[in-house]
């Protein structure tokens, strides 16, 4: 069976001697490209009063600046019409107004400066507590109720309120956003994009220049990271390229600078949450009042989901009998926040991991306890109301990381430790992750696949998924070779087009593998069962017979996850296939002199049900455990208040984890024994789950805090948790110790 | 070699690119589209690549370079090697093979660039394998980001290199001279006639700092005068009185080259951003740009340096102390060239560099502290500390310095001395810190210095 065994990803040949193209690789294989870049509003908000392209074209190189006069079609970027391509109002700091086309991206950037705007400036909302203030808010408020909040709180023996601030994350793929747009030889507009959602940018593409789907065809040969930030985001810029393209009648290239794209593109949404929270006298967690507002930017893009997902993901492992959570999402003059690994989950999931963690020393339990004591049972629900399948894999999976981890010991010599070191604390803590696996949005969960066998018994697949680095198309390739019977190496995979399997949904919400692998394989079955029978000693025999007995070898499947439903409206239903479960335990030690800290030790235990690529899935969960590292301690997105500009732009400002954030032991096991029944290959999702076993820092990271002060400390940690709030936290902590000695 | 060719992975090309063109765009532009633009200021190391360089321990050495920094220009005479120059799908190269199978790639996007770092550092010839350990030091891939895989599998990569083999070209190419200067390159009296004649031209000397000012702030300067080749600023010299660092030497040939002389410095270099950076960045541009975040200054202010200046008219010697005048302004002279910097002997005998960043390596300061001090029976004898961060110009802390200076060594003086020490100059809040942070690190310091020499 090729499905289970670890291979290296499909391309790594190509990608360690730069033979794997990407988008704009292509450039230099292209005649005449023109080069766009766009002219970016000085303001937070404001209108534009008039707009002068005339002195671009003084500009030597200068062929064409794009305007909303030039829109045959719809002038907007999004699926919920409120992102207009061309905007009449900047919503935003470094809101593209127009776009300059030219020889060179030399003359595009001299020509976008000379493009004369006059503005006036409107008030505007930057920072999130500003708009909740002002209840700036955008769509609709959602309201997840289960129980008797009220209630409960009242029949508790301890509650506590408080409030949690999370920051945003940038997606910071290292590929930016990259199209490449021309009219082909029959007059269809092929745009080569790096996009996670070829369908919609098509889509867009086809509604800003007046066409039908049928009119353009999208290319994804693989993107350089997406992460959710090539999901909607893309759209808008491959419709720049496609006008150019239509207008000038020459490819077109929009390849964003690393500025533009972290001043244009959306992020991951920061979150504001108030909460009131009671547990009994055991520390079992009987109610829990919550409302989240997330900082939406501008417009809505993907927010409500995002928002859906985040209420949705409060209770994380934890069963909670009475929630209240409402969720609103705040309008302020910033980049539109849109989807990121985990798409709210994480964000929620913040919510209740920093109540346990502040609420543990005032309960007098220690937080692995409270923790553990609250997982859901058998037989228990979640808030939203659908029943918690598997849970005792919560169970299995934290005491497998206690065991292989030696949490016994190592908290002894943790306490032994900072007993002895006046500057230096440890903390070790162990967190659980549960998360919900599929498309909140039911109609998403379908995709298709086209599977054509040649004579010669060489196979090519195509399927809707995109590939991003996170080895879809190796599983895809690894499905089709056992389902069908064949070596790898009879097995191509084609790049995702628009032409060959139409009306995908995103590469997203970690289900890339379930629903495109469920369509090859079906597709793959079907050319089987046609086969059956066909007499010969091998593949090639039988395939070659097959075709002169004029038997049809090719196949187009389909697949769609059976026994979805969701409310939207009333936040209730099934909304999840399965929970994907994961354990984490992580070992830190802070300085306190500057509040800087090394993460020492990483043991984790990933439930991927039975791995379809075992190399792939590890990849999976430690690269998403290092971004979630770096959500929680060291990326800091700071917008300037005065004028609404971000000031970490760069890569030199927004710092992303390197090779020294690496735990210095990063121990990752798959659990054992928990094939999935009902999804391709008893396999589980892999994509988003690991981000958030990263909790399990940011807790050690509070623990530590914790231990410069008396015992019982409670450490309220910002987040990011970098050096500096680290330290303010530790001053906290030891100021608790100055007036409990004193 | 004809003039304005490089040679791209063994095969000569003619130059020719447009003014203000990048090497990164020059080679993409040739079909070496392996190197890749992340960030466009040498944070991502994407566009790594390797020259051709002078060595310290054979006379070439493969060095990785940002080609998204260095100028095509620069390229003249050179030699480069790509991703895809050091092996092929079909024969990859071993640092590519340990890549590929232990799953360093996802996207794939950084990778190539990974891959050049590694095999720098694959070639380094004083690299030794020791009790089990392939001697292959991991900062040299500090200037690479991956986004995707959270580095364990490139680190496990790393460590499972062997030694190049025996008909390994690379490294036969390192027992051979490197890339002579061309010829149409100045020496030193013309580039000082050219700088008084022109006092707009742009001295550079490893273009860390004005490949960023070009790609992210657009500056196109209308001329830039190179001096990195020059032999009089590439000199480290050793004397009884002093020790003397060429403004054209790398920071990295200052690491292998220094050999223990002055230990403050040796404190600084490693965590001076990346190692790629370190292979283009000069003492010379780190002075010149004159940030009040650069690394150097607060060590070289503790050090008492001098920097000497020279100019058609002759050379001066100017305290570092007197040197820096305002925000990136100094007391240089228009047709002045920084020559070397000058550090005197002995140095003080406890010398500590506290650098506080938001990541541990390849990050700049919000703060950075250079201590030197003397402690004699019991008392404080000599105290300099250099700051940087904390005001528009690195200064010195004068007034700590006073708090020390002829007091016992004790808690109580560090205490007090420490409350100075976060009063001294005028910290900012901004997106890498906030002012009371900075002021708190700069006290805190002063304590975690005392604790770690007495403990």
């Amino acid at each position: 069976m090729i499905v289970g065994t670890p291979l290296p990803h499909e391309s790594a040949a190509l990608h360690v001697t730069g033979a794997a193209l990407f988008t704009d690789d292509l450039v230099g294989r292209t005649r005449d490209v023109l080069h766009a870049h766009p002219v970016q509003a000085p303001h937070a908000h404001a209108r534009i009063v008039r707009l002068d392209p005339a002195p671009a074209y003084d500009v030597p190189g200068v062929v064409r600046v794009l305007t909303g006069d030039d829109v045959p079609g719809v002038n907007d970027a999004g699926v919920r019409h409120d992102e207009p391509l061309f905007p009449t109002e900047v919503m935003f700091h470094g809101h593209a107004v127009c776009w300059v086309l030219a020889e060179s991206l030399e003359a595009a950037r001299l020509g976008a400066a000379a493009v004369e705007v006059d503005y006036e400036p409107l008030p505007s909302i930057v920072d999130l507590r500003d708009a909740i203030a002002a209840e700036s808010y955008q769509g609709n408020r959602l309201l997840l109720e289960s129980g008797d909040v009220e209630a409960g709180l009242d029949a508790a023996v301890h509650v506590f309120e408080g409030e949690t601030e999370m920051a945003g994350q940038e997606h910071f793929y290292l590929e930016t956003q990259a199209s490449l747009a021309h009219v082909d030889e029959s007059g269809q507009i092929f745009v080569q994009c790096s996009t996670q959602h070829p369908t919609e940018t098509q889509e867009i593409v086809a509604h800003v220049l007046g066409l039908h789907s049928h009119d353009v065809t999208v290319q994804c040969l693989r993107m350089g990271g997406g992460f959710g930030g090539k999901e909607m985001q893309p759209h808008g810029y491959a419709a720049i390229a496609a006008l150019g393209a239509t207008l000038t009648g020459r490819p077109v290239r929009v390849r964003l600078t690393r500025a533009q794209d972290v001043t244009m593109t959306g992020k991951r949404h920061g979150f504001h949450a108030t909460w009131r929270v009671g547990f009994d006298a055991d520390g079992r967690l009987v109610a829990l009042d919550t409302a989240l507002t997330s900082d939406g930017g501008w417009s809505l893009d993907l927010s409500e989901p995002v928002l859906s997902r985040a209420l949705c993901h409060v209770d994380n492992a934890y069963w909670i009998p009475n929630v209240r959570a409402v969720g609103r999402v705040a309008r302020t003059n910033k980049t539109s926040q849109t989807a990121f690994r985990g798409f709210g989950g994480p964000q929620g999931m913040l919510v209740v991991e920093d109540v346990l963690g502040r609420c543990a020393p005032l309960l007098g339990i220690a937080a692995d306890e409270l923790r553990r004591r609250n997982f859901y049972a058998d037989g228990q629900a979640t808030p939203y109301g659908q029943p918690v399948r598997h849970p005792e894999r919560i169970e299995r999976a934290w005491q497998q990381v206690t065991e292989s981890g030696e949490l016994a010991r190592r908290t002894a010599e943790v306490a032994a430790f900072n007993e002895a070191s006046p500057h230096r604390k440890r903390g070790l803590a162990i967190t659980p992750v549960k998360f919900g696996i599929s498309f909140n949005f039911t109609s998403f969960n379908q995709a298709g696949a086209l599977v054509l066998v040649y004579k010669d018994g060489s196979v090519l697949i195509n399927h809707g998924g995109t590939e991003m680095g996170q080895g879809l198309h190796t599983k895809m390739l690894q499905v089709a070779a056992s389902t069908l019977g064949v070596p790898l190496a009879k097995v191509r995979l084609a790049p995702t087009r628009t032409d060959k399997v139409p009306n995908t949904s995103a590469t997203a919400a970690s289900s890339g593998t379930d629903l495109n692998g469920a369509a090859v394989k079906d597709a793959c079955e079907q050319i089987l069962e046609r086969l059956a029978g066909v007499p010969g000693d091998t593949w090639e025999a039988r395939v070659h017979r097959a075709y002169l007995d004029r038997i049809q070898l090719f196949a187009a499947g389909y697949y769609k996850t059976d026994g979805l439903h969701w409310d939207p409206g009333a936040m209730r239903g099934n909304p999840f296939k399965y929970f994907a479960y994961g354990v984490a335990a992580s070992e830190v030690e802070v300085d306190g002199f500057t509040g800087s800290y090394v993460v020492r030790r990483v043991d984790v235990v990933q439930d991927v049900g039975d791995s379809l690529s075992p190399l792939v899935d590890l990849g999976q969960v430690e690269g998403g455990f290092v971004q979630g590292v770096g959500w929680l301690t060291l990326e800091d997105l700071r917008w300037d208040g005065r004028d609404g500009r971000l000031a970490t732009q760069s890569a030199s400002t927004y710092k992303l984890p390197s090779l020294s954030e690496m735990p210095e032991v990063f121990n990752v096991a798959l659990l054992e024994d928990a094939t999935e029944t009902g999804a391709v290959y008893g396999s589980k999702a892999v994509g988003e789950p690991p981000l958030m076993l990263a909790f399990s820092v940011r807790e050690a990271l509070r623990q530590a805090a914790a231990a410069f002060g008396p015992p019982g400390t409670s450490v309220e940690l910002a987040s990011p948790a970098t050096p500096e709030a680290v330290f303010w936290a530790v001053e906290r902590a030891r100021e608790r110790s100055l007036s409990w000695t004193g | 070699m004809e003039p304005d060719t490089v040679i791209v992975n063994g095969a000569p090309r003619p130059l020719g690119a447009p003014p203000h063109t990048t090497a990164l765009d020059w080679l993409r532009g040739q079909g070496f589209t392996g190197a890749k633009e992340g960030c466009a200021e040498g944070e991502c190391g994407a566009c790594t690549v390797l020259l051709a360089r002078p060595g310290a321990d054979t006379p070439t050495e493969w060095t990785a370079l940002n080609s998204c920094l260095l100028p095509a220009a620069a390229l003249d005479g050179q030699e480069v090697v790509t991703a895809e120059g050091l092996g092929t799908p079909e024969a990859l190269h071993p640092v590519q093979h340990e890549m590929a199978v232990r799953g360093g790639s996802q996207c794939g996007y950084c990778t190539p660039g990974f891959v050049c770092s590694m095999a720098a550092e694959y070639y380094r010839a004083d690299r030794v394998q020791l009790n089990g350990s392939n001697g292959f030091d991991t900062h040299a891939l500090s200037g690479n980001l991956c986004r995707c895989t959270g580095y364990r599998p490139i680190l496990d990569a790393a460590r499972a290199l062997g030694q190049p083999d025996l008909d390994d070209f690379l490294a036969a190419r390192r027992h051979q001279p490197p890339p002579p200067t061309p010829s149409s390159r100045p020496g030193l009296a013309e580039v000082l006639r050219l700088l008084a004649d022109e006092p707009d031209a742009l001295v550079t000397a490893g273009c860390t700092d004005t490949g960023v000012e070009a790609n992210l702030r657009g500056a196109r300067p209308p001329r830039l005068v190179p001096v990195d080749h020059l032999p009089e600023l590439r000199e480290l010299r050793s004397t009884p009185e002093y020790v003397e660092v060429g403004a054209a030497l790398t920071l990295t040939e200052i690491e292998r080259r220094l050999d223990g002389a002055v230990p403050l410095l040796e404190q600084v270099l490693p965590q001076f951003a990346s190692r790629p950076i370190r292979n283009a960045a000069t003492v010379g541009g780190n002075l010149g740009t004159a940030s009040p975040i650069g690394d150097l200054p607060p060590a070289l202010l503790a050090l008492d340096a001098t920097v000497l200046l020279v100019s058609a008219e002759g050379e001066r010697e100017v305290p570092l102390t007197a040197y820096f005048t305002g925000y990136r302004q100094t007391v240089r002279r228009p047709g002045e060239l920084i020559r070397a910097v000058r550090v005197p002997l002995p140095v003080a005998r406890t010398a500590a560099f506290h650098k506080i960043a938001k990541r541990r390596f390849d990050d700049i300061s919000s703060v950075a502290v250079g201590f030197a001090l003397d402690v004699d029976g019991g008392i404080v004898t000599r105290a300099a500390i250099g700051l940087g961060g904390v005001a528009a110009t690195p200064l010195r802390a004068t007034a700590t310095e006073a708090a020390l200076v002829g007091q016992p060594w004790t808690d109580e003086t560090v205490r007090a001395a420490a409350a100075v020490l976060a009063t001294e100059g005028t910290p900012l809040d901004d997106h890498r810190a906030s002012a009371s942070y900075r002021s708190a690190m700069l006290g805190q310091a002063l304590l975690r210095l005392h604790a770690e020499v007495t403990a």
